[in-house]
């Protein structure tokens, strides 16, 4: 008999993946707010933001590797849902903020006041309800992608297709999201924010509590992708993902799957979103900028798609690198390291840094997707251009 | 036949030498009346004259009022007669212009002016310059009163239109005196409905705010003459206005045409995603600026040159390094379409920071060559020869390069690996010298759009980056491995595009059209002109 997924979810690998997650989840912010300053285990709040920002960027790489991973759709747009996440929890902050603003009108944020809106547009209604707002972090990505996908994989557009049609779609939103008349504050975005769920968002206790949720909503993003690829669902989505056509002549209806899939994933990048937008303080329409989108792509091929732990893996990596890179003398250089970590990773690694160690560790069937392509295992041989 | 054309244009002439005879001696004695007021000492006698002087149409009325602005106009307050006192100091008869003997400068007082008087001044002087010498000024003085409307230059107007012999000119005064008429209060019905006839045949925007400011007393046949010319003029306007669009549409098409068709050839006949096809662009640009740097330093002469000199140098440049990333990188991932995007995405980072690095991160200026540079008008369609050029080179880009797929060795060579590598490869061509001469090749021409697009656009490190999701949009759109595909894709996105910019704004006109291109796609996912049979799934 066959364990039910929600326990085959927890194997091996998940479990002590979960319990290091949860055991950061606990001991930053202990280490941060119960330390004094002068010890050397103190965590200083700079860091606690910047960790809980690559946590939220993980959990956009984890929603990346289960459709590309595991179902073969590489989503040059996952940025939009992100940002679509983000914006949904700056409005909410934005209605937080109250009398407070410049312009200290108690409904309209500062910027409509500005631009002489008469009043609350309809779409900003609600807002003010956390419950409300924390619905609307899924659901409006959640629901672009399934229009999206129900029109994309309906009509089979697949690989490189798609890919450049999700780009374009945040393209689109980002001109329109720069666009002041759309009611989200053009250029400057949402900022300035003062209050989330009545706690003071600069303090360092909602810091911490803010770095804690995001490991925790990673953790629980892990544990239900976890969860989805070990069923019979993520199964068929892998059969997809090494040979479409033969999936569907077998009766599988895959559009359903993979309309699924992406939607859920969405939802993930949504969240991570979310959770992102009161760390860093502000969500601009930067944040749909294709280069970003592409960017999340990469943490995920670093780390080795199709694996999960190693999109975590790759997101904190590049990210730390980043930092590192970009803080220092060697800004300049940042840019010919991103670039060369994207030639470098599909010429050298194509199995990631995650997939390679498993590789080696003869755990192939444990990390089916390993090398991605499925089908093309090894198909680094003839010249051979596609279709 | 010649001899009676002869006979006329003597008899033309004497009867026209008559008729100025009588002209100038009758003007002149309207001249000395009308400068008798300027003796009579007071604002509005002062007045009167200025008006006087101005509808004489005597060509000296110019140099009084002129001299009466500048405080330069005297009068003997015995002998009433009238001085100009000219730059050099000399004192001049002001209606003959002859030196004034034997006047005592003391006893001469100034004709004052004040304030009312400074506009009257200005406005005879603006009238009187319909009368100018030179066609161009004439030309100007005659909109001017178009805009001013001012029913006192009717009678210098009216001269002006008598003995205007340019046919531009003549026009520009009929219609100035078309619009003073149409604003008089007291003109003529007849008189006013030739007017808006007139103002009619001119139909542009000025036309119609005229015609739509009638004053309130017109009658209702004016009035609904107006509202006629008013229809009318609308319409054409609407079809210039189209017909502008259809001019930028086109011109934005070429571009577009420019910036894509070497992915036509890399992502459309090979099926290689290049993220990295804007850099190439870019790179062109940038060879662009270098040798015309070169050229500024060492020999400015050939600046003229410039652009013919960076066209093969940037198909060198980019084509040389298109096939360095085909053999160093692309060739190791034929066949797995999402690692080639990563990687030359990756490739696509490099460049751009190697060219930021190189040459800073600012806009680079480059300069355009005197023959692109100027425009002219067509109608109400403003041309301007750079974007002009551009339609043509893309045209030109676009005939070679079907001619060199078409008819070259390469060509053929490029088309049988296409179709069946296997058999071609058995038929002894070499094919990965092939792959690598195709990517050369549809990097090249992108960096000859970029020595294109280096006089139209900024040339900065992310030049590029704005041009690559509009190129695939019209790679995908147009139908991918087929060249007219990319011809009319790009045409139409760029036609679409700026006909939708009026009623929408940029921005949205362009997320219009992404959105459109994404639901075209989901209906045709193979383009415009997709290809059909076997070699869709080789």
């Amino acid at each position: 008999m066959r364990a039910s997924p929600l326990i085959r979810g927890l194997d091996r690998v998940s479990i002590p993946f979960l319990v290091l997650l949860a055991a950061i989840a606990v001991a930053v912010p202990l280490l941060n707010l119960a330390v004094s300053p002068l010890s050397p285990w103190y965590v200083p709040t700079y860091l606690v933001s910047l960790f809980g920002k690559y946590f939220c960027y993980a959990l956009l790489a984890l929603s990346i590797d289960l459709i590309w991973g595991y179902c073969g759709i590489l989503s040059l747009g996952h940025g939009a849902f992100f940002a679509l996440g983000g914006y949904a929890m700056g409005m909410y902050l934005m209605r937080q903020i109250g009398t407070r603003g410049v312009y200290a009108d108690p409904i309209l944020p500062d910027f409509m006041v500005f631009l002489n809106w008469p009043e609350l547009p309809v779409y900003w209604y609600g807002f003010q309800h956390f419950p409300y707002a924390a619905l609307m972090v899924v659901l409006v990505p959640g629901l672009l992608a399934f229009v999206f996908g129900w029109f994309a994989f309906r009509s089979r557009v697949t690989g490189v297709y798609l890919s450049i049609i999700t780009q374009a779609m945040t393209f689109a939103l980002m001109l329109g999201f720069f666009r002041n008349n759309f009611g989200f504050g053009g250029n400057n975005g949402l900022t300035d924010f003062k209050d989330i769920l009545g706690f003071n968002v600069q303090s360092d206790a909602t810091r911490s509590a803010l770095f804690a949720a995001s490991v925790v909503a990673l953790a629980i993003g892990f544990y239900l992708c976890r969860v989805i690829v070990r069923s019979k669902f993520g199964q068929v989505l892998i059969a997809i993902r090494d040979a479409e056509d033969r999936t569907r002549f077998l009766g599988y209806r895959v559009e359903s799957y993979k309309l699924l899939v992406f939607t859920f994933s969405a939802c993930m990048a949504g969240a991570a979103g979310a959770l992102y937008v009161p760390q860093v303080g502000i969500i601009n329409p930067s944040e749909f900028a294709p280069a970003n989108s592409i960017e999340a792509v990469i943490w995920v091929a670093v780390g080795g798609r199709g694996t999960l732990v190693g999109a975590v893996i790759g997101a904190i990596l590049v990210n730390y690198a980043k930092t590192t890179f970009t803080t220092g003398v060697l800004a300049p250089y940042w840019l010919f390291v991103l670039g060369g970590l994207f030639v470098a990773v599909t010429l050298l690694l194509p199995r990631g840094i995650v997939g390679t160690i498993a590789y080696w560790w003869g755990e192939r069937p444990r990390f089916p997707g390993g090398n991605g392509a499925g089908a093309q295992n090894g198909a680094i041989a003839q010249p051979r251009p596609a279709e | 036949m010649m001899r009676v054309l002869r006979e006329r244009i003597i008899t033309l002439v004497i009867t026209l030498g008559i008729i100025l005879a009588a002209g100038a001696g009758a003007r002149a004695e309207s001249l000395e009346t009308a400068l008798a007021g300027f003796a009579g000492d007071s604002y509005s006698d002062t007045e009167k004259a200025i008006e006087a002087t101005a509808a004489s149409g005597n060509p000296r009325a110019a140099v009084v009022i002129g001299a009466l602005q500048d405080g330069r106009l005297f009068f003997n307050p015995g002998t009433k007669k009238i001085f100009v006192k000219a730059e050099s100091g000399d004192l001049l008869d002001a209606a003959t212009g002859e030196p004034a003997a034997g006047e005592n400068a003391s006893e001469l007082k100034p004709v004052r002016i004040n304030n009312r008087l400074r506009r009257a001044i200005e406005a005879a002087l603006g009238g009187l310059t319909l009368l100018a010498p030179d066609p161009g000024k004439r030309f100007e003085a005659a909109q001017a009163v178009f805009r001013s409307r001012d029913a006192a230059a009717l009678p210098t107007l009216d001269a002006a239109l008598a003995k205007e012999t340019d046919p531009g000119v003549k026009r520009a005064l009929a219609e100035a005196r078309a619009a003073v008429i149409l604003n008089m209060s007291g003109a003529k019905e007849a008189d006013q409905l030739e007017a808006v006839a007139v103002i009619r045949a001119r139909a542009d925007q000025d036309a119609l705010a005229l015609l739509s400011g009638l004053p309130a007393a017109a009658s209702p046949a004016v009035v609904r003459a107006a509202k006629d010319a008013i229809a009318a003029i609308q319409s054409k306007l609407a079809l210039w206005d189209a017909a502008q669009n259809a001019w930028y549409g086109l011109s934005l098409g070429s571009v577009l045409l420019l910036a894509a068709i070497g992915l036509a050839i890399t992502f459309g006949v090979m099926g290689v995603i290049n993220m990295a096809h804007g850099e190439m662009v870019m790179l062109g640009a940038y060879t662009t600026f270098v040798v015309q740097e070169l050229i500024r330093d060492n020999d400015p002469a050939l600046f003229g040159y410039s652009l013919a000199i960076a066209l093969p140098l940037a198909f060198l440049v980019t084509g040389a390094t298109g096939i360095l990333i085909e053999r160093t990188v692309i060739r190791f991932l034929y066949g797995r379409p999402l690692e080639t995007l990563l990687a030359t995405w990756g490739l696509s980072l490099i460049l751009q920071q190697a060219v930021r690095t190189t040459f800073g991160p600012t806009n680079r200026e480059v300069g355009a060559p005197s023959w692109m540079s100027g425009a002219f008008e067509v109608g109400h369609i403003t041309i301007t020869y750079n974007r002009l050029w551009i339609i043509c080179f893309s045209l030109v880009v676009f005939v070679a390069l079907l001619g060199l797929l078409r008819f070259t060795r390469l060509g053929l060579e490029m088309r049988a690996v296409t179709q069946n590598r296997a058999m071609a490869a058995a038929m002894g061509i070499r094919t990965s010298r092939i792959d690598a001469l195709t990517f050369g090749l549809g990097s090249g021409i992108a960096g000859i759009a970029g020595v294109a697009l280096s006089q139209i656009d900024n040339v900065s490190p992310n030049l590029g980056q704005g041009y690559i999701i509009d190129s695939f949009m019209v790679v995908v759109f147009g139908g991918v491995g087929n060249l007219w595909g990319t011809l009319v894709g790009a045409l139409s996105l760029g036609i679409a595009n700026k006909f939708l910019e009026p009623y929408a704004g940029a921005v949205l006109g362009k997320i219009t059209i992404l959105v459109l291109i994404i639901l075209f796609i989901q209906k045709r996912p193979r383009g415009l002109f997709a290809l059909r049979g076997r070699a869709v799934e080789a």
